[in-house]
């Protein structure tokens, strides 16, 4: 049990006064985050994120995740007791969530959904434990061919599978793939499609992009909407959460679906909101009363919660061992592993075992600690949604701004993320995903190198995608999913005609 | 246990109607996006198309990869395009009406101003004045409670980043004037 002695060590590194203490501070702030009304999980991590430049790399990590669970716990909190998902990937919990609020059962509700939550993520953190290791000496081996095509992989099963309409998922990726080309050519050293301006010559860095498309976006969307709100007030008490807790073994079935299925299509870039909406159908499928979920079902909590957190978890895994990121909060912490001076990839796991175990360690201790917080503060929590909007609105455009000036204290940046807001505002009123343009901002050049150096050696072939039968395989599964929709269509096409001609005779 | 009385209530009195008329539709949005984002994809094509993307003897050269994103970026706004003007939705889906575009600009041109106060005072002068102007300006909040909000949360932020953790912020003349 190599991985087990190694997660001990993590632990040791964890121990000290002042990750504890980062770790609280930053559960703290992360369900913050995921209570407030235009502040999300990507958002929080993005603005967050310049507080860590100075501190070391462990620290940051650990501090920056835990904001990221916080924010996964806190969604949780404003859909129950006011029927308002903090997150898209609670949209699910307030089905059942709201309704029990509503027959005084907010605190059973709100005990059950952390609970899950917790049970989600400790899941994705044993398979993150144990495969990730496994998977990063199997990456060891890839040379650029394999890193372009795994890349390519990503790209393609986003458009693949995504489910807005393809030439907009293709649109965003492009844009985010040319824009992280924007500046200095790493290989030649040749300006690109800097039209002479000396602000461009840096490029445009991923973070300001976040902060505008996530922070200063969110907020613009947030004032269309009527922000009055009317909710319930809610108190745990020990003996609820032991009654929520002894009733949990009855539900063994359930916890553990939803827990499979966000693994599932957290490591896949299905994301956390689809994984919450199929534990749910799911579960309700599988129910022996499918009527009366929607009516306040405990198990109607349990799904969703459990697949959501799951699945926010699992996206680390890709994350960690092959340096791509399983969403769009994973894809902006990979963009803090940059920032702190790491290299991202499979070598990770070898150059920095107290970095990568210290991290694999803190996702159980925060989780832990994350529970009891949350169990013990919610009326805290709940209570600031009674802080007026108009203060709250300044304030975060004021972080946004500090943020983005802070990555490379540049004026320009603070316009860019305001231009950037503006285009993820009407970017996501017309339906262009934003997390293909995340992930392709992040990888876009270290995607590039790939594939230059991968057509170097090969002397402009592109046979070298299918050169050996591991580059082979991840390239045809690529160009495969790419036309998944096209694929699946001319299948059914083709068994709607055989089907007649089989019944004919 | 049976509160299942409304205990949080907050109202929000200055919310956009929801009979306003539509300032313009999704439809004109989405054509407009796609033409912008065309003469994008043309213009940094050309940029790469002059930086060489042909090959070299050390490989593709620097325009050759953002050239052929340029194509597929040009191709799908084409596309995209194309099956809007085509799809004849009749304007009917509103992008935003006037109520809320209202209210869209009462965030986003304060947003801008102080990115421009930033340029000039410093951004902890102009946190200060963005904060307590908008609280005071669109949520109707007492002028004492904003003045202390924003004091309050910009000198965390002051010590926060300029004395905890030492990341420069730009600064204007009031700063200088203290010697910071």
């Amino acid at each position: 049990m190599e991985a087990f002695g190694l997660l001990m060590h993590g632990f040791a590194v964890l121990m000290t006064w002042k990750i504890i203490s980062l770790m609280v501070v930053g559960l703290v702030l992360g369900i913050f985050v995921g209570v407030l009304p235009g502040l999300g999980g990507p958002n929080g991590v993005a603005i967050l994120l310049p507080l860590t430049f100075t501190m070391d790399p462990t620290s940051a990590i650990v501090m920056l995740s835990c904001i990221y669970w916080g924010a996964l716990f806190g969604g949780a909190i404003t859909s129950i007791l006011f029927n308002i998902p903090g997150e898209a990937w609670s949209v699910a919990t307030t089905f059942d969530g709201y309704p029990m609020a509503q027959q005084g059962k907010a605190a059973e509700a709100l005990t059950a959904a952390f609970t899950s939550s917790f049970i989600g993520s400790l899941v994705a953190v044993l398979l993150i434990t144990f495969l990730a290791p496994m998977i990063s000496s199997f990456a060891l081996k890839f040379g650029p061919p394999e890193f372009f095509a795994v890349y390519l992989l990503t790209f393609c099963s986003f458009v693949g599978l995504g489910r807005e309409a393809k030439h907009k998922t293709v649109i965003s990726m492009a844009l985010g793939l040319l824009i992280a080309g924007i500046g200095m050519d790493t290989v030649s050293g040749t300006l690109r499609m800097t039209f002479g301006s000396t602000d461009l010559l840096r490029g445009i860095n991923f973070l300001v992009a976040v902060i505008g498309l996530f922070g200063i976006s969110e907020i613009l969307l947030t004032m269309e909407e009527r922000l009055a709100l009317r909710g319930h007030a809610a108190k745990i008490s020990l003996r609820t959460v032991l009654k929520v807790w002894m009733d949990l073994p009855k539900y063994w079935a359930t916890l553990l679906r939803s827990s499979v299925i966000g693994c599932w299509l957290g490591i896949t870039p299905g994301g956390a909101i689809a994984a919450s909406f199929m534990g749910y159908n799911l579960a309700k499928r599988f129910s022996k009363d499918p009527e009366s979920f929607g009516k306040g079902r405990i198990e109607g909590v349990f799904a969703p919660e459990t697949a959501a957190h799951a699945s926010g978890t699992a996206a680390l895994l890709p994350m960690l061992a092959l340096g791509i990121p399983g969403s769009g909060t994973a894809a902006i912490l990979l963009g803090g592993l940059m920032v702190w001076g790491l290299n991202p990839g499979p070598l990770l796991f070898v150059e920095h075992k107290d970095f990568v175990w210290g991290l694999i360690a803190s996702m159980y201790l925060g989780n832990v600690v994350g529970l009891v917080i949350v169990l013990t503060t919610v009326p805290i929590f709940a209570s600031i949604l009674r802080v007026p909007f108009a203060a709250v609105a300044p304030m975060i455009v004021v972080s946004c701004a500090i943020g983005a000036y802070a990555i490379q204290n540049a004026m320009f940046d603070i316009w860019l993320m305001l231009g950037f807001g503006v285009v993820g505002y009407v970017f996501k009123k017309i339906g262009i995903p934003l997390a293909p343009f995340t992930l392709a901002l992040v990888l876009g050049s270290r995607a590039e190198d790939a594939f230059r150096l991968a057509m170097i050696g090969s002397g402009g072939s592109v046979g070298v995608f299918w050169s050996n039968g591991l580059v082979g395989t991840i390239t045809t599964l690529a160009i495969t999913l790419l036309f998944w929709p096209v694929i699946d269509k001319a299948f059914s096409g083709v068994g709607r005609m055989l089907r007649p001609m089989a019944q004919t005779p | 246990m049976s509160n299942t009385d409304l205990e949080i209530i907050v109202e929000d009195p200055t919310a956009p109607e929801d009979d306003s008329p539509s300032v313009v539709s999704t439809h004109t949005i989405e054509i407009i996006v796609s033409l912008v984002l065309l003469a994008l994809a043309i213009a940094l094509g050309f940029d790469n198309w002059r930086t060489g993307i042909a090959w070299d003897s050390t490989g593709p050269q620097p325009g050759y990869f953002p050239f052929y994103l340029s194509v597929i970026l040009g191709g799908a706004s084409l596309y995209g395009l194309i099956t809007t003007l085509f799809a004849r939705s009749g304007g009917a889906d509103t992008f935003v009406t006037r109520a809320q575009l209202r209210r869209v600009a009462l965030v986003f041109v304060p947003t801008a101003l102080f990115c421009l106060a930033t340029q000039f005072l410093g951004i902890y002068v102009a946190s200060f004045v963005l904060i307590a102007g908008f609280m005071r300006m669109v949520g109707k909040i007492a002028l004492w409670k904003s003045l202390l909000t924003a004091f309050v949360f910009t000198a965390i932020m002051f010590v926060t980043f300029d004395v905890a953790f030492d990341v420069i912020m730009p600064k204007g003349p009031i700063e200088s004037a203290l010697g910071r």
